[in-house]
């Protein structure tokens, strides 16, 4: 809209923000008790258009508080680098279809390696280019983990996700709170 | 034998296109460091790096600098600007190059989504009727199923409602039961919230495409109508 010079009467914002926002409010009540014992990892992919591109590190802060508040700090293990600094996963601008597959893939060896340092079994990748490529490379480059979306998380963590709605979940939580 | 480059009678016709479109692109001011390129995973693929990209566009490499497939490989991720100590823009020029193809040679898988998203609002081409369709049966099965949320509303073009909430075209087609999540947590907090029947995909395939006028539009449709038809405080993009 600011490149076009559109002008609008709303305001413009990302769900993570909300998210953030109700749970410093109280109005989101959700905690990780649900992982203590488990302990499983998770890590996260800050997209290049909603960090970097967009709302900087802010947005990269308000995702890393509301992750921690649903799987537990100690649960939580960033990508180096990260943040407005980290790389991207290669399934961006369109990277995705534009049929170039083998330079995609080889572009996305380095989020793949990233990912696997941290030896997190769950990505969390709020962005869908993001979350198709980084389970493409899974795959390609044989990882173990498994790419899901923070309200997949956040409903597990509240006890309110069905059994219907967990096919980015791996099997290790596929029964869990049912 | 070799012969010298003459600077100052360096031809560099594309280089002065992309800098009148993008006159903060600053291309001359490069410094060779390779900063982009030490921090770019598109590096070498196609045997091409950002630094060499800008060297060849300086010098007037106009036709390979053009032609070169790594304009569509490099997904315009703006690490290298972040990191640049001069800020060359070089993901406006990779824009730009792939806006000088022609439209018809522009990878077909990113075209054919842009073009579905100007006809029907989502780069999956699902129909107005349907998108409605889905959310309603998703959300009926939910409210008689979870006695939770038995008073779960999910709406679309629900005039005056506070928020307007974008959704990604891949999950009313191929896993609707993704959408509700979301919904849950939307119902949980109280929020005020609705999608539009307009421009309601959250992708943006038209950008990738480096289509202005595609992009424009869509965009300048999702405002109006969300400015005059449902008068929302807030848009919402969501994961």
């Amino acid at each position: 809209m600011k490149k076009y010079n559109i002008q609008h009467n709303f305001e413009f914002t990302s769900i993570i923000t909300l998210y953030a926002q109700w749970i410093r409010e109280g109005k989101l009540k959700v905690n990780s008790d649900w992982n203590k014992e488990m302990g499983i990892k998770f890590t996260c992919q800050d997209p290049c258009n909603i960090v970097r591109k967009t709302w900087g590190d802010e947005m990269a802060d308000d995702m890393r508080f509301v992750i921690k508040t649903i799987v537990g700090e100690e649960n939580f293990i960033d990508m180096v680098p990260c943040k407005s600094n980290n790389y991207c996963c290669g399934g961006g601008g369109g990277a995705l279809q534009a049929g170039y597959p083998e330079q995609r893939r080889a572009y996305g060896k380095v989020k793949f390696d990233q990912i696997m340092a941290t030896g997190a079994q769950y990505v969390l990748a709020p962005c869908h280019n993001c979350h198709a490529q980084i389970e493409d490379i899974c795959e390609h480059y044989g990882g173990h983990y498994t790419v899901s979306h923070i309200w997949t998380i956040m409903c597990l963590a509240m006890g309110i996700l069905g059994e219907n709605e967990r096919t980015y979940l791996g099997p290790d939580l596929q029964n869990f709170g049912l | 034998m070799t012969v010298p480059i003459e600077l100052d009678e360096l031809d560099s016709e594309f280089k002065a296109a992309v800098l009148e479109k993008v006159p903060a692109a600053k291309f001359d001011l490069c410094l060779t460091c390779g900063t982009c390129t030490g921090g770019c995973p598109a590096s070498d693929l196609f045997e091409m790096d950002p630094r060499k990209l800008v060297r060849m566009l300086v010098l007037g490499l106009d036709e390979e600098v053009k032609k070169t497939p790594w304009a569509w490989v490099c997904t315009m991720c703006a690490r290298c600007i972040k990191q640049c100590p001069m800020e060359i823009d070089i993901p406006k020029l990779v824009y730009n190059m792939r806006n000088s193809w022609p439209r018809e040679k522009r990878p077909k898988g990113i075209r054919n989504s842009c073009d579905m998203h100007i006809r029907s609002g989502n780069a999956m081409g699902v129909p107005k009727e349907d998108f409605t369709w889905t959310v309603e049966d998703v959300a009926e099965e939910i409210r008689e199923t979870q006695p939770q949320f038995k008073n779960l509303l999910v709406s679309v073009d629900r005039k005056g409602a506070k928020m307007v909430l974008n959704q990604n075209s891949r999950e009313p087609v191929t896993e609707p039961d993704e959408l509700s999540p979301l919904w849950k947590v939307l119902h949980l907090v109280g929020a005020d919230w609705t999608y539009p029947s307009v421009m309601w995909g959250g992708e943006n395939y038209c950008l990738f495409l480096a289509d202005d006028e595609g992009w424009r539009y869509i965009l300048e449709e999702f405002v109006y109508h969300i400015d005059n038809n449902l008068g929302a405080e807030m848009v919402v993009n969501t994961e």
